[in-house]
């Protein structure tokens, strides 16, 4: 542990922000992870903190009180340099559907121009890759996926779109992600996922974690219908595999 | 029951917010005038933290169908009681069939209804704040009906409060956000030399100003942001998270708004001015 020189400032006075080196990087997230968890279990136990963590930062906030930046900085970079190596975090692979259907895939077109793959080899290269969560928000459940092959690499549109699906699952620059809802979106759309990502209903809403990672398989038209409909009543069965990190 | 007959421009049940879900992208919404609201509240007797009708501009009619005790808070926005004209901070007695309606908007954006005990919205997630894509609505309609409890007798420890004066307020006091070192003399100048002006793209997600400051081009990885938080986009515009924002950004977090300033701002519409006062941390 203590492998990154970590810069810690006020952020409000009800927050604080900690920042790893500006990289997109597997080992920093992992590190921020099992420090986070660190604070968690050992450090933070009792305290109303909250904390979210995000590619190469966590903020930590407390919404009662005024936080003495102070006091929880010295506190911080202490509980950072102690030997943490003891807990140990578990990571979950989910494997999500994806209906790469023409009529989902909205953008696939324009992709295969621009990469003068075909289509197949686009879904194909979507689908063998294994995607990191990064961080989720912009909205409820949405998941920020880093690890997209260069090959699939391509600027967000110009113009951002009005309105795009529940689900849909779109591709900008290093990252892949899906839209947990209907809303305004400016990534290219290769598909749908049926799975919704974001239900308040649940126990846990939102099942994904930063941190987890997820595989894309490619399932048809007909088993999107069929996938929607078991996730609305509750028997879909989500793919998972839990590895120890 | 509370009847809405008629629901006005934007009405919403908010309490203190969603606590826990922000590393799931979930705003924390709640009161925009946490202020006000809480005062409302107070006058009652209920939790601070209860939920309350947040009326934005245009007030809704409503009917009350068992009596209870009401009052209100933040925006000046006239209002009556069976066409009794009625005042913010004060404790009022209602009864059975009584019709609440407002008119126009004097000062401020948000007033606060609060009803003896709290109004009773479903709880989702913890919260009873409205919020699209958690709650069922994100406001109320015309025919819509909300729970409260029936109250016959209260006597209130103070059953009248000074109007707040910071409708008035144009200060918003703002500590430094995480990228504030990035800023030039220029473009500090600018910020705390000037008034901006509210645009017309304010709601409860963010405000934008008006008037544009010298652009960041600094390469940002997308990170936490919270209510009140400033951001500079390239190309200089001001955005201002509110209670509704999203939970993450890409775009530099120069300022950040104190608790008082996030009151302040939520009564602003369109075209008012605000300034930023730096507070020296």
């Amino acid at each position: 542990m203590n492998k990154y020189s970590i810069s810690i400032r006020p952020f409000g006075i009800h927050a604080i922000l900690l920042e790893w080196p500006g990289r997109v990087d597997v080992a920093i997230l992992e590190d921020i992870l099992q420090f986070t968890q660190y604070l968690k279990e050992c450090c933070l136990k009792n305290e109303r903190w909250e904390i979210v963590p995000a590619y190469n930062s966590v903020t930590l906030i407390h919404r009662e009180e005024p936080i003495d930046f102070k006091e929880i900085e010295t506190k911080l970079l202490n509980w950072y340099k102690e030997d943490i190596k003891i807990v140990k975090r578990q990571k979950i692979v989910w494997r999500l559907p994806v209906c790469y259907d023409e009529n989902f895939g909205i953008d696939l077109n324009e992709i295969s121009q621009k990469s003068e793959k075909n289509i197949k080899e686009i879904i194909g290269l979507h689908t063998s890759h294994v995607y990191t969560v990064f961080g989720i928000g912009f909205l409820p459940g949405f998941t920020y996926l880093g690890g997209v092959p260069e090959e699939l690499q391509f600027n967000r549109r110009e113009e951002p779109r009005a309105k795009v699906l529940r689900g849909a699952v779109g591709l900008a620059g290093k990252q892949t992600g899906i839209y947990p809802q209907e809303s305004p979106g400016g990534w290219n759309i290769i598909g749908n996922c049926p799975i919704p990502m974001f239900d308040p209903k649940a126990e846990e809403p939102c099942f994904v974690s930063v941190g987890d990672q997820v595989q894309f398989f490619k399932i048809t038209r007909a088993e999107f219908d069929l996938y929607k409909i078991e996730s609305e009543v509750g028997i879909y069965k989500l793919e998972k595999t839990v590895l120890d990190a | 029951m509370l009847k809405v007959l008629k629901s006005g421009l934007f009405t919403a049940v908010h309490d203190i917010g969603r606590y826990g879900y922000l590393n799931k992208g979930v705003p924390v919404a709640g009161f925009m005038d946490g202020f006000s609201a809480k005062k409302a509240n107070q006058l009652l007797g209920n939790d601070a933290h209860a939920a309350v009708l947040e009326i934005t501009m245009t007030g809704p009619t409503l009917m009350f169908e068992d009596e209870t005790y009401i009052s209100m808070g933040g925006a000046l926005l006239y209002a009556t009681l069976n066409n009794e004209p009625i005042a913010n901070y004060e404790v009022i007695k209602v009864k059975k069939g009584d019709i609440l309606s407002y008119g126009k908007l004097e000062k401020g954006f948000r007033n606060y209804l609060a009803i003896k005990g709290g109004v009773k919205a479903p709880l989702v997630l913890g919260s009873q704040s409205f919020f699209s894509s958690v709650t069922k609505k994100n406001h109320l309609d015309d025919g819509d009906e909300l729970e409260y409890d029936a109250c016959s007798h209260f006597e209130p420890k103070i059953s009248k409060l000074k109007v707040d004066s910071f409708l008035d307020e144009i200060n918003l006091e703002v500590s430094q956000g995480p990228e504030y070192g990035n800023l030039s003399d220029r473009q500090l100048e600018r910020l705390f030399g000037k008034k901006f002006s509210i645009s017309n793209e304010n709601n409860r997600m963010a405000y934008q100003l008006e008037e544009k400051i010298e652009g960041l081009q600094i390469s940002m990885i997308t990170s936490a942001t919270l209510p009140g938080t400033i951001q500079l986009t390239p190309s200089g515009k001001l955005i201002i998270l509110m209670k509704d924002g999203q939970t993450t950004g890409g775009y530099p977090r120069i300022l950040q708004l104190s608790d008082k300033a996030i009151s302040v701002l939520a009564q602003k519409k369109y075209g008012d001015e605000v300034c930023f006062k730096l507070n020296s941390q």
